[in-house]
């Protein structure tokens, strides 16, 4: 499966739990302070400086070098989303439907607008390997991994963790690690 | 020795562990993508090992999340330095920082202000240990927040030792995909509240392939819990379970289980 951005939703409708998918277009990352600002700006009414409304959102806080004066990816993997599982549920209400990349799921409603997809956690150097350039960043000011960095990638390979209808890889995991764990306390 | 030696040492240190994985660290990577059934595990377990060898390959680090700078070092009583040993392996960080390059990831706790070189008060964090000898061993853990997260202490009573073996699998099952498994598990017995933190720290330093017994068990627990790698279902949750133990107080029994994530990354010089 392919996927581009700007997305859409029929492009999203797609997919399904355990596809791989292959990301190609601009992905913006975020993290913990780009969220919030983000929901600041978006409160106020104020622009962002970059498209979110049918973006592909990154959990990324890259390791990114400056070379003759042009930023380059030197490692990209993803970070934990949990962290930001309640900065997405309210930034949600501002978009139309985007694709959502991190690592370990999220435990929150998409209410029909996002796909969570993953991408093997710790492979940086892996992922550098999808990036082409890094077209534009914003809010240099929160630090190297905390700026919002808008990524040009051709064919990140994901794997889909949650999908449109609700199926989610990581619940379905979690159930049996419950059945597991009594099974195993017992034990103890 | 010079002060310069100890600088070069700790860059080239930082470089090697941020790129390359040890070699028993690969092996129980590659046994667990041979042993694996799910499907999804074996996709997640594939890109691991390719990763590896992608980022040797390029000499880029393995992870984007280049870690906090953790440094042990142990000092031969024998040895005479003429200067701080301390501030050598500091220079070291802020230069690693600059030449690996090292994401700049220490900030101060509560403003969260980043001062772009890995430097601050208590970081590079050095743990210093006086042995016989006369040699300056280091060793340096780059560690990554994900599985820092997940790490847990438990004041336990002091005969609840049976108990040891639930306490890690409830820190596990809370932790799920999130430290990015498949995962080691430093586990520190004894000492005090700090202390035994500290032991489960130095435990993952040890040969990941090397478990005694009671490791084992609590390995093969955790394994039947079923989160596998990246937290999507499989066989592999943890590929070892490394304890160190101190003595500690007649009226406790702390434990401290510190979470690394499969990039366990470390690497050790010598000088004299």
């Amino acid at each position: 499966m392919e996927l581009r951005s700007p997305v859409k939703r029929e492009d999203l409708e797609k997919l399904s739990v355990g596809d791989v998918v292959y990301v190609s277009g601009y992905v913006i990352t975020a993290r913990d302070s780009a969220h919030r600002r983000m929901l600041e700006y978006l409160k106020e009414g104020k622009d962002l400086p970059f498209e979110i409304k049918n973006a592909v959102i990154y959990h990324c806080g890259p390791l990114v070098e400056r070379r003759n004066g042009e930023w380059v990816v030197i490692s990209a993997g993803p970070t934990t989303s949990a962290r930001l599982n309640e900065p997405t549920e309210e930034l949600l209400n501002y978009v139309d439907a985007v694709a959502i990349i991190g690592k370990g799921g999220m435990e929150i409603d998409f209410k029909g607008k996002a796909v969570y997809l993953s991408y093997t956690g710790g492979c940086g150097a892996l992922a550098s390997k999808s990036i082409k350039k890094v077209k534009e960043v914003h809010w240099l000011d929160l630090g190297m991994p905390e700026a919002v960095w808008v990524l040009e990638v051709e064919r990140l390979p994901c794997i889909v963790a949650i999908d449109l209808r609700g199926n989610n890889v990581y619940e379905e995991v979690r159930r049996r690690v419950e059945e597991n764990y009594k099974r195993l306390v017992e034990k103890v | 020795m010079e002060y310069e030696d100890v600088v070069r040492t700790v860059i080239e240190l930082f470089r090697k562990a941020e790129i390359e994985l040890s070699e028993d660290v690969v092996r129980a990577l590659r046994f667990a993508y041979e042993n694996e059934e799910n499907e999804i595990a074996r996709i997640n377990l594939k890109n691991i090992l390719e990763n590896v060898e992608y980022a040797k390959l390029k000499g880029i680090p393995i992870c984007q999340d280049t870690g906090l700078p953790i440094v042990f070092v142990e000092i031969g009583r024998e040895l005479c330095l003429d200067f701080d040993i301390k501030s050598a392996i500091t220079e070291g960080v802020r230069r690693a920082t600059r030449e690996v390059p090292l994401r700049p990831n220490a900030v101060h706790p509560l403003t969260r202000e980043n001062p772009g070189d890995n430097v601050g008060k208590g970081m590079p964090y050095v743990i210093i240990d006086v042995v016989e000898g006369d040699r300056l061993k280091i060793a340096v853990m780059p560690k990554g927040a994900g599985s820092e997260n997940c790490s847990a202490l438990k004041m336990m009573l002091p005969h609840d030792s049976k108990k040891i073996k639930r306490f890690v699998l409830d820190v596990v099952r809370s932790a799920m995909g999130k430290p990015c498994p498949p995962i080691f598990i430093g586990l520190g017995i004894g000492s005090t509240f700090d202390g035994c933190a500290k032991l489960a720290k130095k435990a993952l330093l040890r040969d990941v392939t090397q478990m005694n017994e009671f490791e084992m068990d609590i390995l093969d627990a955790v394994n039947g819990l079923g989160i596998g790698p990246m937290g999507m279902g499989g066989k592999f949750t943890a590929l070892a379970v490394l304890s160190e133990i101190g003595y500690c107080h007649t009226a406790s029994l702390p434990v401290a289980v510190n979470v690394q994530c499969w990039a366990n990354r470390r690497a050790f010089a010598v000088l004299r």
